[in-house]
């Protein structure tokens, strides 16, 4: 494999109710192998992906959300929450799982993976990335 | 340029399939090379030879089989994807045990690296689908 290119993976649909959210993570976690430069973005009903205290039971699903907390172990750390879609749902960064990982760069410091960017810091990001899978 | 297809819903409920099929031999006819065609989510379900839609529509599995084997395509469709919606080859009826097989001509059954790749490989990957 060449060089190294910019993918953007954008979630835009919420967990259950459809597959999307599912089958992109289990893109994102293959494609972690191929160690290119990753970045996820959740707008609209995606940013509910991320909320914390998901409980499937009674929809009898599997709840895979603590999945997203191993994203920070496989180098994926650049997680791009829209702010708009949050605000419009009622929801702040505080009702997200605290997504961390540890940078390698900077004695393996804890950081934060998730960034809340507005929809134009958002498409500004989207228009420097050079393979964008939408789910 | 080189291209890659992704293809993320089923034929028949949703034009993803139609659009994309039109737009690849577009492209292959304005010269264009196909790196590959990725069938993921339901888009898997464009892969099964079974389908028999009525005689006056078209039949959407035969023009991707007859695309593929007129330009050489190479589509793949997603191993995990196909699992939970029953597209099988020999080998994965074998692997898991079926008591046979629906995967059309031209369609392969593989890992999701090769979308990856494909993002890799090509010049622009283009997605189909809602």
């Amino acid at each position: 494999m060449s060089d190294i290119k910019k993918f953007m993976y954008v979630n835009r649909k919420a967990p259950y109710g459809t597959i999307y959210a599912l089958e992109s993570l289990e893109v994102v976690l293959i494609g972690a192998a191929f160690e290119q430069d990753v970045a996820l973005a959740f707008v609209d009903d995606g940013v509910y992906q991320l909320t914390k205290g998901q409980d499937t039971k009674g929809i009898g699903v599997k709840n895979f959300s603590p999945t997203y907390n191993a994203l920070g172990d496989y180098d994926v750390n650049k997680i791009y929450v829209e702010k708009e879609s949050l605000e419009s749902r009622g929801l702040t960064v505080d009702d997200l799982m605290p997504l961390k990982y540890e940078d390698e760069d900077d004695d393996w410091a804890e950081k934060d993976s998730i960034h809340v960017v507005s929809s134009a810091e958002l498409s500004e990001i989207m228009d420097q990335s050079d393979v964008v899978l939408s789910f | 340029m080189k291209l890659s297809i992704q293809i993320n819903e089923g034929p028949y409920t949703h034009a993803a399939s139609d659009t994309a099929y039109q737009f690849t031999k577009a492209a292959l006819e304005k010269g264009h090379e196909i790196f590959r065609v990725f069938f993921y989510h339901d888009g898997v379900n464009n892969g099964t030879r079974f389908t028999t839609p009525p005689q006056d529509d078209r039949n959407l599995v035969n023009l991707w089989s007859e695309l593929a084997a007129k330009h050489n395509l190479d589509m793949v469709v997603c191993v995990a994807a196909a699992q939970r919606r029953g597209i099988v080859d020999p080998d994965e009826a074998k692997r898991n045990g079926k008591d046979g097989d629906n995967i059309a001509p031209g369609f392969r059954i593989s890992g999701l690296g090769q979308l990856i790749e494909a993002g890799i490989q090509s010049d622009r990957l283009v997605v189909f689908g809602d």
